[in-house]
């Protein structure tokens, strides 16, 4: 049986979640078993609804103390549930919490693990599973040979797999060890896509110049309905906030559409974007880097390619 | 206070990848070998701060690997640490790395231990949690902030779309990332230092792995950047929509 983590927010069920129901479904298909999805905590999801991304069944550890986490208590709590359940591959999503608990688990299993997996494993000899490595700039083919295998699976790298089907709710007691960590603040930034959820990134370096300068990335991105990124130089001179840095030693994403503006293309920052299904670079430096790693890209200034984008994109929509 | 600060090896972030052996080994031809940048930069200089604001912290640094992971180690030493222990252990699977960790660990009895995020070669983002399994203590993964208050460590950690604050006492396990602490560059009388500073050499006890890599690939190239003039934006949009129909 494949087991997958569901991982909550504030009760919501993550996006990351969903797409790893379809990926452990899918492995289930593979491997001729059942999918079933494991939620801690209480959410305002219906849990029903799980089935139509592939969940057979949804067990429910319907604990409120469960829904502040703790790496510790639900590495814990999802373990003992897989062991008294017989799974024998487990799923989490490569997000925060999953890369918390998911190796934990892993370790109580005695269960070979692979993080930030990118394909279904390959399972017709041995289970293989592809990942990234050297920060987005090769793939390994990992074999697991344990048992029992755990696989976190990268955010939108797999997409998600929509049907009718419903799962059945199955509320599962389970001793819940006591937590000795106290939450005393949760800041969330408030409006906006996390970052590693946004499908659509536009993102801005050093070339544009200044703090002052961003109205027109914030113009594009709100045209789109896009998250901001920016590059390292941009977020340790305070113009952008932290958490808007991606790359090497920033957050990787993989967007669907990474716009970079006014940003070389400097290896360390390429590590942490070039998962993106799509680039396009706009800078006024024909030999800038990034240009080798875009799919698009206009050679031009900044200052006069961006608003234009901008309102080529609010004339399509209109159209539309 | 004890802080055990876990070091790994890592490709220098401008190494260009490429394998060997059928695709089966990075080509370590020219390759610059640093300390992984989370360990050194922010769970070791996070360290170095804790001690500065209390002289009787004393930092142990350990790494699992072969001898050429010695100049790392001495680098770590040059920043800060007191003394280090090296398992005699090339083992890349984390699961042997962390038990490792986790053997040394419960000899010393440290306060905290502190690792790096990921490393940025296998990113794996797997030894803290490993820890945390296998010495049964609190661990705060992806950590930004820690402050000690007393017995109470108070640690921001980012989650997805924020940040969280959670209090807890020792014994702990810290994953470090960016924000925790500054870059330092080591000093001359740290070089010197580091020198004759214990260094102690364990043999390997652990040696069951649990993965192993097949094989690597690089990446397909980019088909080529496709250029638009810049009076054309239209034109984007519309490839953009029609081609490679992400908007
Ligand atoms: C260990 C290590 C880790 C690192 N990690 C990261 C990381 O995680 N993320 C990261 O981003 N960087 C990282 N860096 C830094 C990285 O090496 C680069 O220095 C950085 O990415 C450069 O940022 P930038 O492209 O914004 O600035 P620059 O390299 O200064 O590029 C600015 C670009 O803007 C263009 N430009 C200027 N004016 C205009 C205009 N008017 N219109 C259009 N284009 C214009 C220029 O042609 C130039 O290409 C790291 C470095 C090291 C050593
Ligand atoms: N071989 C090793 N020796 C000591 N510490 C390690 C080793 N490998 C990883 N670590 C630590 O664990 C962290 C996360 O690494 P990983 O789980 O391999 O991505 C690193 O930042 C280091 O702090």
């Amino acid at each position: 049986m494949v087991l997958i983590y569901i991982d909550q927010d504030e009760q919501e069920i993550k996006k990351a979640s969903f797409e790893a129901i379809s990926y452990g479904a899918t492995i289930a298909k593979q491997l001729g078993t059942t999918a079933e999805a494991l939620l801690l905590g209480t959410v305002k999801n219906n849990l029903a609804d799980l089935g139509k991304w592939g969940a057979n069944k949804v067990h429910h550890v319907n604990n409120i103390v469960l829904n502040s986490f703790d790496a510790r208590v639900n590495a814990t709590v999802v373990a003992e549930t897989a062991k008294s359940l017989g799974a024998t591959v487990l799923i989490f999503a490569h997000n925060l919490n999953g890369r918390a608990i998911a190796p934990a688990v892993a370790v109580k299993l005695g269960a070979g693990i692979v993080t930030g997996a990118c394909a279904l494993p390959k399972t017709d000899a041995g289970f293989v599973v592809t990942k990234t490595v050297f920060s987005g700039k090769a793939f390994a083919s990992i074999e697991i040979s344990t048992p029992i295998k755990v696989i976190s699976i990268n955010q939108n790298s797999f997409g998600t797999v929509i049907s009718d089907a419903i799962a059945t709710v199955h509320e599962l007691a389970v001793a819940v060890p006591s937590s000795t960590l106290k939450i005393t603040s949760v800041h969330k930034i408030q409006g906006e896509v996390p970052l590693t959820e946004a499908s659509l990134v536009v993102s801005g370096g050093r070339g544009l110049k200044g703090p002052e300068h961003w109205g027109v990335l914030l113009d594009l991105a709100k045209a789109l309905g896009a998250s901001t990124a920016c590059s390292r130089p941009v977020s340790d001179a305070d113009w952008r906030p932290h958490h808007e840095h991606v790359g090497q030693t920033g957050i990787q994403i993989a967007p669907n559409l990474y716009i970079a503006i006014g940003i070389s293309g400097a290896i360390q920052h390429l590590a942490g974007v070039n998962r993106s299904k799509t680039i396009v670079v706009i800078n006024k430096d024909g030999e800038a880097p990034f240009f080798k790693a875009a799919d698009y890209g206009v050679v031009g200034d900044a200052f006069e390619v961006v608003p234009a984008l901008t309102a080529a994109i609010l004339k399509s929509k209109s159209n539309a | 206070m004890k802080i055990l600060v876990c070091i790994s090896k890592t490709p220098d972030t401008t190494t260009k990848i490429a394998f060997t052996e059928g695709n089966t080994k990075l080509d370590e031809n020219g390759v610059q070998w640093i300390i992984n940048p989370y360990d050194e930069w922010y769970s070791l200089v996070k360290a170095i701060e804790l001690k500065e604001k209390d002289a009787s912290v004393t930092i142990h640094l350990i790494t699992v690997g072969g001898a050429d992971t010695e100049p790392i180690i001495r680098k770590a030493l040059a920043l800060g640490g007191d003394e280090a222990i090296r398992v005699n252990n090339n083992s890349n699977d984390s699961f042997i790395v962390a038990q490792e960790i986790a053997a040394i660990a419960k000899e010393g009895s440290y306060d905290l231990i502190l690792t790096g995020k990921e490393t940025i070669d296998y990113n794996s983002a797997s030894i803290g949690s490993m820890l945390c399994a296998l010495l049964d203590q609190n661990f705060i993964s992806a950590a930004v902030k820690l402050d000690l208050n007393g017995n109470t460590l108070q640690v921001v950690r980012e989650i997805d779309g924020g940040e969280e604050t959670g209090e807890l006492n020792f014994p702990a396990i810290i994953s470090c990332q960016k924000g925790m602490a500054e870059q330092r560059i080591p000093n001359m009388r740290g070089i010197m230092a580091a020198r004759t500073k214990p260094l102690k050499v364990v043999e390997a006890s652990v040696t069951n792995a649990t993965t192993h890599i097949k094989n690597f690939e690089l990446p397909p190239a980019k088909s080529g950047v496709k250029l638009i003039d810049p009076d054309n934006m239209d034109e984007l949009v519309r490839l953009l929509k029609e081609e490679a129909k992400v908007i």
